[in-house]
């Protein structure tokens, strides 16, 4: 594994009036990783991806992304990076063929660069009796495959994915995970959220949040040793169950 | 400038794939045309006219006859007293009621200054009043005839005579004056309710977000929303004046040239706003009614059914940020009078101002992030 670090994240806090969504959030992401955030719905994870892709201001911190500071030049972040979120992105209008040329397209691609890039793709994925289907007509397993596809279509450095096998079918999900890891395996860095406890053994590291902090960060087998547990599912009960009963 | 070809790409596609879409472009503008600029008019037929005559003399049933052939009135009764003629009126049957006196024919042979009573509804202004003028000029007609039989030669009859010569719309007729402001209706309507509602239906999907996500800017992305409606819009406004030219037989005065000018000028001020709006909105039904109320009072006080300079001060002030009341002066002007560049020189200029503001609020307003 090497050390560059390619995400900085110190002290990042996100306040939306007076709710607090990210309290005091630091970590460094590595190249070629793949960083797993884990934690329950609410737990501030959509909120904290989104600002590392420049979509959402951060109210303090600093958050470095590609060496880029997110708060300052979110653009110069956007040209670097793929994001595919939990809120379908693809047109369903569009073909996939269209939807493809369409995303590389606008990360600046020429159609030259693209068409071929397609047909391998295609190929790749076993789509190639789908290239002129339209996205509405796909079931959701293949749409979110080919979601993931697009985001990494551009080459980008990193790329965020926010709960992208939520409502997958689990034949899907490992398919999925099997792209993660060749995705991986060529490079690019995965920031990847989830609530699938069994996803998080996938990971490189994860990041356990609950109500908008980071309570563990280490990797899944330096956790389980850490607290005594033999899945990672049992080990993120065990962390926030304390809390919530706190409440 | 390559992304921005993709974005359109993008657009053009949709709008095809979109049956409704496809078909509201070609059907709004023929419907509006051939529904609105006959039915919006402020021309009065047949007015139902009830007549009691209490007089029962030749000279009554002349006047009768005479009311009767024109073609404004239709007598539809002949209510016995006042309290009839009350009812007719009161239940709309009558739009007006004469009453003749008993004493009527024996006025005209000179006993008495001859009178007539006439009763108007008058819930609507204008229509009352425009019958109220065509039974006078009918009555002043009858009245001549009636002196000139006595023995008077016309010439001695004192008297001023006007004849008026309508420029620019020499039948009166409304159609001419209505058209070219139904069709600034058309574009406006078109142009804003299409933009506006792409861009929020895509908020409201979250395809927004992923675009956001991307190093598109700004002004692409509202580019790739305004040029698609652009064309659209220019192509109704061809169709509609395609369709008042053969149907209407509109007259066409001016340059064909500076009217598509403006029209594309105004087009970039409306789309501006849609998308200024639909930036705000973060559902389909905030900006509809946001929309909708912007367009009614663009609509109503651009001058498209009354005059402007009969408004108030304050509303003319108004019509300087209103789009709609540019191009309303500009197309009457161009179509009916030929009204070159000069003309509206003025005209064009503040339009094009609003273009450049509205546009400008809008890739402001439009945020990547929240």
């Amino acid at each position: 594994m090497e050390t560059t670090k390619v995400i900085e994240v110190e002290g990042l806090v996100k306040k939306f009036g007076s709710f607090v969504a990210n309290d005091h959030l630091t970590f460094d992401v590595y190249k070629g990783e793949i960083f797993g955030f884990l934690g329950a719905n609410g737990a501030g994870k959509t909120t904290a991806i989104r600002i590392l892709c420049g979509l959402s201001r951060p109210t303090a911190g600093k958050v470095m992304v590609a060496g880029i500071d997110a708060a300052r030049q979110p653009e110069e972040i956007k040209k670097r990076i793929g994001y595919m979120s939990q809120r379908f992105s693809l047109y369903e209008d569009l073909t996939v063929t269209e939807n493809i040329e369409l995303y590389g397209g606008i990360y600046g691609m020429t159609m030259k660069e693209i068409r071929p890039r397609i047909a391998e793709l295609l190929d790749r994925l076993d789509f190639t009796g789908h290239a002129d289907t339209l996205i509405g007509s796909l079931p959701l397993g293949l749409r979110q495959k080919l979601a993931f596809a697009v985001a990494v279509f551009h080459n980008p450095g990193i790329v965020f994915l926010d709960e992208p096998t939520s409502g997958v079918d689990p034949i899907t999900r490992r398919q999925f995970w099997e792209m993660i890891y060749e995705t991986a395996a060529a490079g690019i860095t995965i920031f990847v959220t989830t609530h699938y406890m069994d996803e998080a053994e996938y990971c490189d590291r994860v990041t356990i949040m609950n109500e908008g902090r980071i309570v563990a960060l280490d990797t899944p087998s330096a956790l389980r040793k850490q607290y005594g547990t033999s899945s990672v599912e049992e080990l993120f009960v065990k962390i926030t169950r304390p809390q919530r009963e706190r409440i | 400038m390559r992304k921005l070809l993709f974005l359109l790409k993008k657009e053009f596609r949709q709008i095809k794939r979109n049956p409704f879409l496809s078909r509201a472009i070609i059907a709004v503008p023929l419907l509006q045309m051939l529904v609105l600029v006959p039915a919006v008019t402020f021309e009065i037929k047949h007015i139902d006219l009830a007549v009691t005559d209490n007089d029962h003399s030749p000279s009554s049933r002349e006047l009768i006859t005479r009311l009767g052939g024109s073609s404004f009135f239709r007598v539809t009764a002949t209510p016995a007293d006042y309290s009839q003629a009350n009812d007719l009126l009161l239940s709309g049957k009558a739009d007006m009621v004469l009453v003749i006196p008993d004493d009527f024919s024996e006025g005209l042979a000179g006993a008495a200054i001859p009178r007539l009573q006439v009763l108007v509804d008058a819930v609507n202004a204008t229509t009352a009043q425009l019958g109220w003028s065509y039974l006078t000029s009918v009555v002043r007609d009858y009245n001549r005839d009636v002196i000139i039989s006595s023995g008077v030669a016309p010439s001695v009859i004192p008297g001023i005579n006007v004849s008026p010569r309508f420029w620019y719309n020499p039948t009166l007729n409304y159609k001419y004056y209505m058209l070219p402001g139904i069709l600034v209706i058309l574009i406006t309507a078109i142009g804003l309710m299409m933009c506006g509602l792409n861009l929020v239906r895509e908020k409201e999907i979250g395809t927004i977000e992923q675009i956001n996500v991307t190093p598109v800017m700004k002004w692409e992305l509202i580019s790739s929303k305004v040029i698609p409606f652009f064309i659209i819009s220019l192509f109704d406004l061809a169709l509609g004046l395609s369709a008042g030219w053969l149907v209407f037989n509109i007259p066409f005065e001016g340059s064909l040239l500076l009217f598509f000018a403006c029209s594309a000028i105004f087009l970039v001020a409306v789309l501006g706003l849609a998308l200024f709006f639909s930036t705000l909105a973060s559902t389909q039904q905030q900006f509809l009614f946001v929309a909708f109320f912007f367009v009614m009072i663009f609509i109503l006080m651009s001058g498209i059914f009354t005059p402007v300079e009969s408004m108030p001060l304050w509303a003319q002030q108004f019509n300087w940020v209103n789009p709609v009341a540019y191009l309303m002066r500009i197309n009457r002007m161009v179509m009916l009078k030929g009204s070159g560049f000069n003309d509206i020189a003025m005209d064009m200029g503040m339009l094009s101002l609003l273009a450049i503001a509205f546009i400008v609020m809008a890739i402001r307003a439009y945020r990547k992030r929240a």
